[in-house]
């Protein structure tokens, strides 16, 4: 049985492709037959962080188009063999692709794939609509912050009305320190305010940037927390049951810091 | 001094990430609740059905909104009776 998950957001920077290229690599190193298929036409992304960028021939629309099989399109990851991206056009614009479209490519494309992952654009128009069409699964990326969590919010909604029900909710960008301080929501607290599964909680990591660079997913760095954090939720996402690390709250002995530092 | 203690041990300012959590708790019941008018017209008409068969209402005269305070959203209907139906 393939699974067929689909990476969404709302709000636009998000971590969306990253989240994609980092689940992408962690369930390949497993053993899965994975395909990405990078659906936000026009602004084309997953390629550079996979380091795949100088060996695409065709894209997308080429295969939507009827003009290529998907087989020609799929660009095969060197080092993660069992990993392959389908990248997107790079000129076109999002209407090029729409949702039968798609439906009908993850179809043809299951019997060759344990997975297949879409990536979404930002937005919720016919791009959205296109990208979630085919998912039997949904996992929505969001930011602590006040906004993205709104705009996740009305992707949960748009969810709801797309008989999504499979959704699971990715925390990114977490800063422990301003956590600590009370001065950033955590996980538990978006939790409650969304009310869905919670399956990851990322920390910012400057090792994200660093991977990105390199075009190698941060969950290649083994020690990396952010890179530890992407193994965790794979590992969540192919059923084990991975306790969350906790970051804590202001207690006592944060608050008798704070009377040294005032005092001193 | 004295309220230099307060700060540490009594009642602390309140923190950016419960002010921004509680902020989202009240703009997440307006966004939910946004019900599109053709609903609410169709949701209308059909309690003026339902209580016409029992009272004679005016029909012009009635209000039906969503209302919210920070913690809930309510349906709320005036609906003004100008006379009741004899029991049969
Ligand atoms: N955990 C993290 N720590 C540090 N930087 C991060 C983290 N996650 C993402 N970023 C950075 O945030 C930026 C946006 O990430 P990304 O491109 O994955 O978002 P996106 O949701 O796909 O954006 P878009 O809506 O434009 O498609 C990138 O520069 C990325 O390196
Ligand atoms: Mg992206």
């Amino acid at each position: 049985m393939s699974q067929i998950i689909v990476i969404t957001s709302g709000k636009g920077g998000v971590g969306k492709t990253t989240t994609t290229a980092n689940i992408g690599v962690g369930l390949a190193m497993r053993g899965n037959k994975v395909a990405l298929i990078d659906t936000d036409t026009g602004l084309r992304n997953l390629d550079l962080l996979l380091g795949l960028e100088n060996r695409i021939m065709y894209d997308l629309i080429d295969v939507t188009s009827g003009r290529v099989p998907y087989n020609k399109a799929l660009v095969r990851h060197k080092k993660h063999d069992s990993l392959y991206l389908l990248p997107t056009s790079q000129v076109k614009d999002k209407s090029a692709v729409n949702p039968d479209d798609l439906i009908k490519l993850c179809d043809d494309m299951k019997k060759d794939f344990d997975f297949i992952i879409i990536d979404c654009p930002a937005g919720i128009e016919q791009g959205f609509k296109t990208a979630i069409a085919a998912a039997d699964m949904a996992i929505v990326v969001t930011m602590p912050e006040i906004s993205a969590v709104r705009d996740a919010d009305k992707i949960i909604g748009e969810l709801g009305r797309a008989d999504k029900e499979n959704v699971k909710l990715i925390v990114n960008r977490i800063r422990p320190q301003m956590v600590e301080k009370g001065d950033m929501l955590d996980m538990e607290d978006i939790n409650e305010i969304l009310s869905i599964d919670c399956i990851g909680q990322v920390p910012d990591d400057e090792a994200v940037v660093m991977a990105t660079n390199r075009g190698e997913p941060v969950i290649a760095m083994k020690d990396s927390i952010a890179g530890k954090a992407y193994l965790n939720i794979v590992g969540r996402l192919c059923g084990e049951s991975i306790p969350f690390f906790k970051p804590p709250k202001e207690g006592f002995f944060a608050k008798l810091k704070r009377l040294f530092s005032m005092l001193f | 001094m004295l309220d230099l203690l307060m700060k540490v041990f009594g009642k602390q300012e309140k923190r950016s990430g419960k002010i921004a959590k509680e902020r989202l708790q009240v703009v997440l019941i307006h966004d939910r609740a946004s019900v599109s008018p053709e609903i609410m017209e169709q949701l209308k008409n059909e309690i003026i059905a339902v209580i016409s068969k029992y009272m004679d209402i005016n029909k012009n005269e009635m209000e039906i909104a969503l209302a919210n305070d920070s913690e809930s959203v309510a349906l709320v209907a005036n609906i003004p009776v100008n006379s009741l139906r004899h029991a049969k």
